[in-house]
């Protein structure tokens, strides 16, 4: 099973598949992704494969980041090398704007550090799920963040059109309960569509096709996974 | 980073039409439709004038508007749905805007279009028998 891949969205359109039917695709952009760690129980306590996605110009990346990818030959390094200490395979690659961990506890993934991974993982998989960040929407009344329906226009409604309505009850129990919705901050959160069909692997430009939307701008990063959503 | 506007369309191109479709709105035209009957697959003919066209990339989609029975019907056809077949050109007409929808105003001789020969280059308009 692959373990799943960073990448972007592109954005939406339509394509035909046979029988002419057409299908409402996100395309999303996944890899080059390098494997920059693999974490095992021994040494983190949990297993992983850590990825990145997108290179960092070196000038923006901080040293951290570029000495988690490459040797850079660093004063600790040095000493800890001569002190016997088995030190860490590194990617050598480019620093990279997105990483995020894949968790494979149990798994035999057969990955290590510096492989480079492609959209070709997802092939074979028909459904995948895909995590971004939805699009931000400020501080939001409840109409729009819960789809409450409001008040009327007229018929004696005065400045609260907009608005929830009651929130509880008075003398029992004197207080609002928690989980009552009520505005506040709407999206900018992280959202998981799960089981989204692939329409499509275009290999060679390293695009994803997925049916149906995705959370998120275009040109935001998303994480993209082999569902575990059965059906 | 690569231009995400080229991606999207290299990714609609797969969904175009390899030999576009030749007409021009005014045009008098046969549209044919592969149409599943049970399991077995025919040819749909409507036919019409073409007063408009919608969209672009693999929405694109164009308006054929024809009169049945004293009565207009219009049916819209995506341009590169595979279900359409074939659009045979009949006559061209000459038209002054992009879409003709004052056609749906008007009724019997008022519809004509004046037609025009073809230009140099496009499909010779088959005649109908």
């Amino acid at each position: 099973m692959p373990v799943g891949l960073l990448g972007r969205k592109i954005g939406m359109t339509q394509v035909y598949i046979e029988a002419g039917i057409v299908v409402p695709v996100t395309v999303l952009e996944l890899g080059p992704c390098p494997v920059m760690q693999v974490r095992t129980v021994d040494r983190d306590g949990y297993e992983a494969v850590q990825l990145g996605f997108g290179d960092k110009p070196r000038r923006l990346a901080t040293k951290a980041e570029r000495g988690h990818v490459a040797e850079i030959n660093s004063k600790r390094r040095r000493s800890r090398a001569e002190a016997g200490v088995e030190l860490l395979a590194k990617a050598d690659c480019e620093p990279q704007r997105y990483v995020r961990e894949f968790r494979t506890d149990g798994e035999d993934h057969g990955l290590e550090v510096g492989q480079v991974l492609t959209v070709t993982q997802f092939a074979e998989t028909s459904h995948v799920d895909v995590i971004g960040t939805s699009k931000g929407r400020g501080t939001a009344g409840v109409m729009k963040r819960h789809n409450f329906a409001g008040q009327r226009a007229t018929h004696g409604v005065k400045k609260v059109h907009r608005h929830g309505g009651s929130i509880g009850q008075s003398a029992d129990p004197s207080r609002v309960l928690k989980g009552t919705k009520m505005a506040g901050q709407y999206g900018n959160s992280q959202i998981t569509m799960r089981n989204l069909k692939v329409i499509r692997v275009v290999e060679e430009e390293g695009l994803l096709l997925v049916k149906g939307a995705v959370p998120g701008v275009t040109g935001g990063y998303v994480i993209v996974r082999s569902t575990n959503k059965m059906g | 980073m690569r231009n995400r506007q080229e991606l999207l369309k290299s990714v609609e191109q797969s969904s175009l039409r390899e030999t576009p479709l030749k007409f021009e709105v005014g045009d008098t035209v046969d549209v044919h439709t592969r149409i599943l009957e049970g399991d077995k697959e025919r040819i749909q003919v409507f036919n019409g004038v073409v007063i408009g066209t919608c969209g672009g990339g693999t929405r694109e989609s164009f308006t054929v508007r024809r009169i049945v029975a004293g009565q207009g019907v219009e049916r819209s056809f995506p341009v590169h749905s595979p279900k359409v077949a074939e659009v045979v050109v009949l006559r061209h007409a000459r038209v002054r805007r992009a879409k003709l929808f004052y056609l749906r105003d008007r009724v019997g001789k008022a519809t004509r279009l004046r037609e025009r020969r073809a230009k140099v280059g496009e499909v010779e308009a088959t005649v109908k028998k």
